[in-house]
């Protein structure tokens, strides 16, 4: 893999290591994940080394050290979506999909993420799919959404 | 754009984006808050864009998109000025009728209005609505007058006109004492008096010095520093300034979490206008002040709204908080005098400098002064974010307010102070809002979550949420919290699964108390609240689980079974239809039954059912 685009995005944030995570959030937003060349190349630069900048990657939840799938699901877990309804949606997300939230599925077409609030609190549950945000979902509504975008690239019935 | 480089620059500027906008006879605000954009906001500002085009009003019309004006159950939301006329749950189909009937003839489409179910009447103008009447939108008012995006809006609203009150006509000591004499406490959750943080950061030894704004909002259920930060970015820049130069700061951090990238994106154009203008960089107004902003992001760590564990994150660390003997406004950033406040609390600067410490004190009560934004959300009606005088009444809050219960189930408690607060039961919703009422009933005001709860919200399973919530979010470094919260949570896994037994509470409560008092940081500290404060209230709820193995409010699975009423059937075949696990059975037209044996009691059947026919018990 070529990691010139790291080089670009460090140099977006002038080499500082107070925008690691930002340099990761936009690697990761380029790549999918977080390859090891790229954060090779990232503790090179910064002057960081490897296992420091191993532990920044696994501390924070944002951060994926394998390729993500083509869609992402993201539910959101906060107070308010939880007494609407939220842990019955996601679990039903997560059988449907057959993966647990942090995974991937094995065609790559899914990722599945539960996050502890998306602050979008006034209308839970909230479901975002690939950055654009739903909300008083229900596990009909979220099925219907899943098997469109399957149906897109002609796979299998959800 | 143009450097202001003096008081009568910012003077002549605003007179000049005033003069500009009154060229505008009518203007269009639609809500672009992340809350509108879950209803598609985005195509209905491209409606209006198309339909303006098309009409040629565009030199007439200005079609803004602006902050969160909070009732974000209702959007997306549209509001037409100069009349006031207030649209909600506008569709991109209603776009064309607005223009020609209400922009163009002034007419009121009555189907776009909100209506008071209890009077039965439309309401026109959205300060009419209960929602809002009840409110004191002191923050939140120009939220939904401006565009993010554009300094020129904030600067015509009066922005801006603080600092310049503060850096030229006011010593950095006369700043500090006007915002202790304000009363203002901390937003953020602890409550700590701001001007005695602003003082003591002054005079810790060390330089440079730095502001820290925290908008990593980690509590779940609570979206107003978001709000805030996404809607009137330059309010917070401008309190940031002043706090900065109050206490000798050189540098700011703006910090958002990664789940907020609109509040991350307006946080960083501001900032960039700000640049531009000369409101940030060297001698800012032509003082000899020196002060910027960056922004930095989270990376999806609760802990990391903790000060200690979100300096490590900034500095590029693994977000681990420190033990506190030392405060951070001594050794903070690179162990440099840090002072760090919440969103909110940084909105709050500006209004006490330009109307006077003596105005804001006199808004709430003897202890806790000005207004508190709440996020009024869960089982109640009209959700959003309310911002309110401190001292107001949980129940004002929820039923005048909030409008009272969502779908005809009783309000059985309200939560507030997110994981590390507790649940109020209904009986004492008479309890004033403010940090020592809260405290004393077991919960804490936190940053301003309110979740109501109904006879439909298990206690048991809420408590299991907030551990569980917060097991996952220990960083793992003291002992207490690490496994303390695990047992917890195991415990209470066991009662929601019907396997509690008569020791279960004791230990539970033993636990708690351990984790409390051992813990090293904030987290672990509070962290067994939701646990204490259910039990202290809700104790029936848990003995059901355990004794009688029922789950009273229907919620946890292992404890509960769907059935379908024969009496309300229709036998439309719904929810055969969409059973996964193929449980229901039932001829067309006739009353259909569900298999225990195969059901997996997702509840798509109670979903989709009509006729309200499936129960839970």
């Amino acid at each position: 893999m070529n990691f010139q685009t790291v080089e670009g995005i460090i140099g977006k944030h002038q080499g500082k290591k107070t925008a690691l995570i930002s340099i990761l959030h936009d690697i990761q937003d380029r790549y999918n994940y977080l390859p090891d060349g790229a954060l090779r190349k990232v503790a090179q630069r910064l002057q960081m080394d490897l296992p420091n900048l191993y532990g920044v990657a696994t501390f924070y939840k944002s951060f994926s050290l394998t390729p993500k799938g083509k869609h992402s699901i993201t539910l959101c877990c906060g107070t308010a979506c939880h007494v609407r309804g939220g842990p019955k949606l996601l679990r039903e997300v997560s059988k449907v999909l057959n993966i647990e939230p942090g995974q991937t599925t094995p065609d790559k077409t899914f990722s599945l993420h539960a996050v502890n609030c998306l602050g979008v609190c006034a209308i839970g549950p909230v479901m975002m799919v690939d950055g654009k945000y739903y909300g008083e979902m229900n596990w009909v509504k979220a099925r219907r959404l899943l098997e469109k975008l399957n149906n897109h690239r002609g796979g299998r019935k959800v | 754009m143009r450097k202001i480089k003096s008081a009568n620059d910012l003077e002549n500027w605003r007179d000049e984006i005033l003069a500009r906008q009154q060229q505008y006879k009518t203007v269009i605000t639609v809500c672009g808050g992340t809350g509108c954009q879950a209803y598609h906001c985005q195509e209905v500002k491209k409606a209006f864009q198309k339909e303006l085009a098309k009409e040629k009003m565009g030199e007439r019309v200005s079609l803004k998109y602006t902050g969160c004006p909070g009732f974000c159950e209702r959007g997306p939301l549209v509001t037409i000025f100069p009349q006031d006329i207030f649209y909600q749950r506008v569709k991109v189909k209603d776009v064309p009728l607005i223009v020609s009937e209400t922009v163009q003839r002034g007419k009121k489409i009555d189907h776009l209005l909100f209506e008071d179910e209890r009077a039965h009447k439309k309401i026109p103008s959205a300060r009419d609505i209960p929602f809002y009447r009840a409110q004191m939108r002191l923050l939140l008012s120009n939220n939904d007058l401006i565009d993010p995006t554009r300094v020129e809006d904030y600067v015509a609203k009066g922005g801006y006109q603080s600092l310049a009150k503060a850096l030229l006509q006011m010593t950095p000591s006369e700043v500090i004492k006007e915002v202790k004499a304000s009363g203002l406490k901390g937003r953020g959750g602890a409550g700590y008096p701001t001007g005695k943080k602003w003082e003591n950061c002054r005079n810790a030894p060390g330089a440079p010095k730095y502001v820290v704004c925290n908008c990593d909002e980690g509590d779940p259920g609570a979206f107003m520093d978001r709000s805030l930060l996404e809607g009137n970015p330059h309010s917070i820049l401008e309190g940031m300034l002043i706090g900065a130069y109050a206490i000798g700061a050189s540098q700011g951090f703006v910090y958002v979490r990664h789940e907020y990238p609109l509040a991350h994106k307006n946080a960083q154009t501001a900032i960039n206008q700000a640049r531009r203008a000369g409101l940030l960089g060297q001698n800012i107004l032509g003082s000899s002040f020196d002060f910027d902003v960056e922004t930095a992001k989270g990376g999806g760590a609760f802990v990391c709204g903790e000060s200690t564990a979100l300096i490590a994150s900034i500095e590029g660390k693994v977000g681990e908080p420190r033990g506190k003997q030392i405060h951070t406004v001594t050794q903070g950033l690179w162990g440099k005098p840090t002072n760090l406040n919440n969103v909110e609390t940084w909105a709050n600067i500006p209004l006490i400098i330009r109307q006077g410490s003596e105005w804001f004190s006199s808004i709430g009560t003897e202890k806790s002064k000005g207004t508190k934004i709440f996020s009024l959300v869960g089982k109640v009606k009209n959700t959003g974010l309310v911002e309110v005088p401190m001292g107001i009444t949980l129940k004002e809050i929820i039923f005048d307010i909030g409008g009272g219960p969502q779908d005809g189930k009783a309000i059985k408690a309200v939560q507030t102070g997110g994981p590390s607060g507790g649940c109020i039961p209904a009986s004492l919703f008479e309890l004033p809002v403010d940090f020592d009422s809260l405290s004393r009933a077991g919960s804490m005001m936190g940053s301003g979550g309110m979740i109501v709860m109904d006879e439909g919200t298990c206690m048991v399973d809420v408590a299991r949420y907030f551990i569980r919530f917060l097991k996952e979010e220990s960083c793992g470094k003291c002992l207490p919290c690490r496994e303390g919260l695990k047992r917890m949570g195991e415990i209470l896994d066991g009662i929601t699964e019907g396997k509690g037994n008569g020791e279960s509470l004791a230990l539970l409560e033993e636990l708690a108390h351990v984790v409390a008092d051992a813990s090293l940081c904030g987290l672990g500290k509070t962290a067994p609240n939701p646990v204490l404060s259910a039990l202290r209230y809700f104790r029936p709820e848990f003995e059901a689980h355990i004794q009688q193995k029922k789950c009273p409010a229907a919620v946890c699975t292992p404890l509960i079974q769907y059935s379908i009423s024969e009496r309300s059937c229709t036998g439309c075949g719904a929810c055969r239809k969409v059973c996964p696990t193929h449980a229901v059975e039932g001829e067309k037209k006739q009353s259909h039954r569900i298999l225990a044996q195969l059901c997996s009691k997702c509840g798509s059947c109670k979903d989709v059912c009509k006729a309200n026919a499936v129960m839970v018990q």
